[in-house]
């Protein structure tokens, strides 16, 4: 009998280096540890560790009345706030069946566009500024400004926008703001062309990214990863076609996907998102011009605060705005689930009401969270310099992973 | 003899404070080129147009406080930056900055060394420059810049031999390894318009010699934070940004040297009567060519994103090399049959 069984080679004793990254890196953006353990350059196995600015929202939230959740979605993903704000309002309209008047909804479709656009170009600029190439990332900061100055202009803050209020906006959208998103949405293009046409050619950049840090459409879907990172593995699943909220049904895009789901494609899809994120705004902005003016909330007085003038002046206006102030407010028992198509992915709200003037339980579906699990899977066997590409074009932004 | 000895000693500190003076302002003009390309505004704080920004920069640094990590050397912690500063200032020597300057009858050339194996005499100096990364990133005791010190060492030892090999083809066609042969040997044309190729090959390893993006792996800061220097404070960091700058000035002279004719301008010749005004003038040419390569390395630096170790190495053994010895080749033949 031919001995096929030949007895293996003993396992080589190899030492390994054991390297910290983070939890203060500067390519962490953000407070996140990995333990790798590094061979040479080479990582043979990383170890991620989280919660390093855990703040505990969801448990924050159960002790909040409904509007004063808004101002923690803003701390999830800071790169976006507005997606966060707003689809947090949403979610407590879907409780209450409130339906928003179209004009609310397009208002909402321009802030939540402009909001994934900073999303995005601060996602891949911070990929180019990992490869390296840190010109790009102040091109597209200064727009990024521009974008800041409008949130700043409807709620009067910057990162942490707390913008809308349940049923609608605040104030409503002047016509030097439109102007203002106008002048942005014709300015922009320039900058982004040129901010692509510098890194997407780039031979040294392609050859950092192609095949870099990529994830197959089974393992992106077991893992559950939605929005670009999904995408850019081939799989077109979004949240405004399949669930479309707030009209997004009454737009024309395309939603971009790519094939191999490395850092290449991922790149690719934010930058392609943003140019449909532009048209949107665009097509939202014509059709408001054929609307009539001045219907910025729904009548939900149980939880949009009336206007001050009529608070002093009738009776119900000072009725409802003592309830919202002391929670007095009905709330319908009930459980339900919104999501919204993040700037990162599906960010979902998961919402269970027993009446009380707070949530009984809050949940958000945070997609950092659900990516990062699948981080020590990408960058096994890659280079540190891969690593760091694979997770600064995750997009995984610590306020969200660690709620 | 003495007159020669105080020429060349006064020589010695000019090039020594223009070194420094021009590293220093390197400095600035890379933050305001940067300032340039990014639409920024840069420094300009310090004296008009933040002119005073390097001075400033030098006072912080003397003034921060020193540290040294725990668990280090003590002598090659302190060994490490002043090795690469020296080397850097050491290479500066023996490139000729003009032609010969007369001062009472007598004729002294415009260069501190005219060694006759001078392009050696470089080549070893810049090597030597690997020694001070490896020592301050391996003493400091962390991992990053153990990291940063074994990818500056690889790298640098890899290219080289790239460098060295590019430019033989020049050494086959000069017949001489001295540098002023090297400069008058372009009387007529400029080595660049002669070996373009081996030109090309010569920057890309003088970027990786020089740790500039896109070879700036040793010290990348989003990966290996500080890189080889992660760990150093004070003025024995400002010593290895420093030494960077210097390098890039005698980096920038080498290759104005041997590819781009040194100190010649057209018109060079018809000032023979005047040899003084022709050093001088010769002298400012130089710098021209050096300020303009100078910013190359920057207006690439910030352009250009940064290669993976391995795909630097493989452009470094797979490419740069065969590359330049095919050239060798071809440059012996034809310099053979000529």
């Amino acid at each position: 009998m031919e001995t096929l069984i030949t007895t293996p080679p003993p396992p080589e004793e190899k030492e390994y280096n054991i390297l910290n990254l983070g939890p203060t890196h500067p390519a962490t953006h953000g407070i996140f540890q990995n333990v790798l353990k590094m061979d040479g350059e080479y990582i043979v196995e990383g170890e991620p560790t989280i919660g390093y600015i855990h703040r505990a929202f969801e448990k924050l939230a159960e002790h909040r009345p409904y509007y004063q959740v808004t101002p923690i979605t803003d701390r999830l993903n800071y790169c976006s706030s507005p997606i966060n704000n707003l689809g947090w309002h949403m979610t407590v309209e879907k409780l209450l069946g409130v339906k928003t008047p179209k004009r609310v909804d397009y208002l909402r479709v321009i802030i939540m566009e402009l909001a994934r656009i900073t999303d995005h170009l601060i996602c891949n600029s911070v990929i180019g500024v990992d490869t390296g190439a840190l010109t790009g990332f102040v091109y597209v900061f200064q727009q990024r400004e521009h974008v800041y100055e409008i949130y700043e202009e409807i709620c009067g803050s910057r990162l942490t926008t707390n913008i809308g209020r349940i049923g609608g906006f605040e104030r409503d959208f002047d016509d030097n703001l439109l102007a203002r998103i106008r002048k942005f949405i014709t300015e922009f293009p320039a900058v982004w062309k040129e901010f692509e046409s510098l890194l997407m050619r780039n031979r040294i950049f392609m050859d950092r990214t192609i095949g870099v840090g990529g994830i197959s459409a089974e393992r992106a879907l077991s893992y559950g990863f939605t929005g670009p990172n999904l995408r850019a593995a081939g799989v077109d699943y979004d949240v405004r076609v399949m669930e479309p909220y707030s009209s997004y049904e009454d737009f024309n895009f395309d939603i971009p996907i790519g094939q191999s789901g490395d850092v290449y494609d991922r790149f690719c899809v934010r930058g392609e998102e943003v140019w449909q994120s532009l048209s949107i705004i665009q097509q939202a902005l014509d059709k408001l011009e054929k609307m009539p003016k001045g219907e910025y909330y729904a009548p939900v007085p149980e939880f949009y605060l009336p206007p001050k003038q009529d608070v002093y002046t009738k009776m119900e206006a000072l009725i409802w705005h003592f309830k919202i102030v002391m929670g007095e407010v009905e709330v319908p028992k009930g459980e339900v689930y919104h999501a919204v198509e993040g700037g990162n992915g599906e960010l979902g709200f998961y919402l269970i009401s027993d009446g009380g003037r707070q949530p009984y339980r809050l949940h958000f579906r945070r997609p950092c969270f659900i990516y990062y699990q699948a981080f020590p899977e990408m960058i096994r066997g890659t280079m540190l310099s891969d690593a760091i590409l694979t997770m600064s074009s995750m997009n995984v932004i610590a306020g969200e992973l660690d709620a | 003899m003495i007159s020669v000895i105080t020429f060349k000693l006064i020589l010695v500190s000019l090039l020594f404070l223009v070194t420094l003076g021009i590293a220093a302002y390197s400095t600035y003009f890379e933050r305001k080129i940067a300032a340039f390309l990014q639409d920024r505004i840069g420094p300009n704080r310090a004296g008009p147009f933040g002119l005073l920004q390097p001075i400033a920069d030098g006072v912080k640094m003397i003034f921060k406080e020193e540290h040294r990590p725990a668990g280090s050397n003590r002598l090659l912690f302190i060994l490490g930056p002043s090795l690469a500063m020296a080397t850097a200032l050491m290479t500066s020597a023996a490139i000729p900055w003009g032609t010969h300057i007369e001062i009472g009858g007598h004729s002294y050339a415009f260069q501190v060394a005219d060694i006759n194996v001078g392009v050696l005499y470089v080549f070893a100096i810049v090597s030597l420059g690997v020694y001070g990364i490896l020592i301050g990133g391996w003493s400091s005791n962390n991992k990053y810049s153990l990291l940063g010190a074994i990818r500056a060492s690889s790298q640098m030892i890899s290219y080289e031999l790239a460098m060295g090999l590019s430019i033989i083809p020049i050494i086959l066609y000069t017949g001489s390894l001295q540098m002023s042969d090297i400069v008058e040997g372009q009387h007529q044309v400029w080595n660049v318009f002669r070996y373009p190729l081996g030109f090309l090959i010569f920057l890309i390893c003088a970027f990786a010699e020089t740790n500039r993006t896109p070879f700036d792996l040793p010290e990348c800061e989003t990966e290996l934070v500080g890189g080889y220097h992660t760990e150093y404070t004070s003025m024995k960091l400002g010593f290895f940004l420093f030494s960077e700058y210097v390098n890039m000035f005698v980096s920038s002279a080498m290759i104005a040297t041997l590819f781009f004719g040194g100190y010649h301008f057209p018109g060079l010749s018809s000032l023979e009567h005047l040899p003084n005004l022709a050093a001088f003038l010769g002298f400012g040419v130089l710098f021209a060519k050096i300020l303009f390569f100078i910013f190359f390395f920057m207006w690439i630096r910030w352009t250009i994103p940064r290669f993976r170790y391995d795909q630097l190495m493989r452009l470094g053994w797979q490419v740069l090399m065969p590359t330049s010895i095919v050239l060798i080749v071809i440059y012996g033949a034809i310099f053979s049959f000529l």
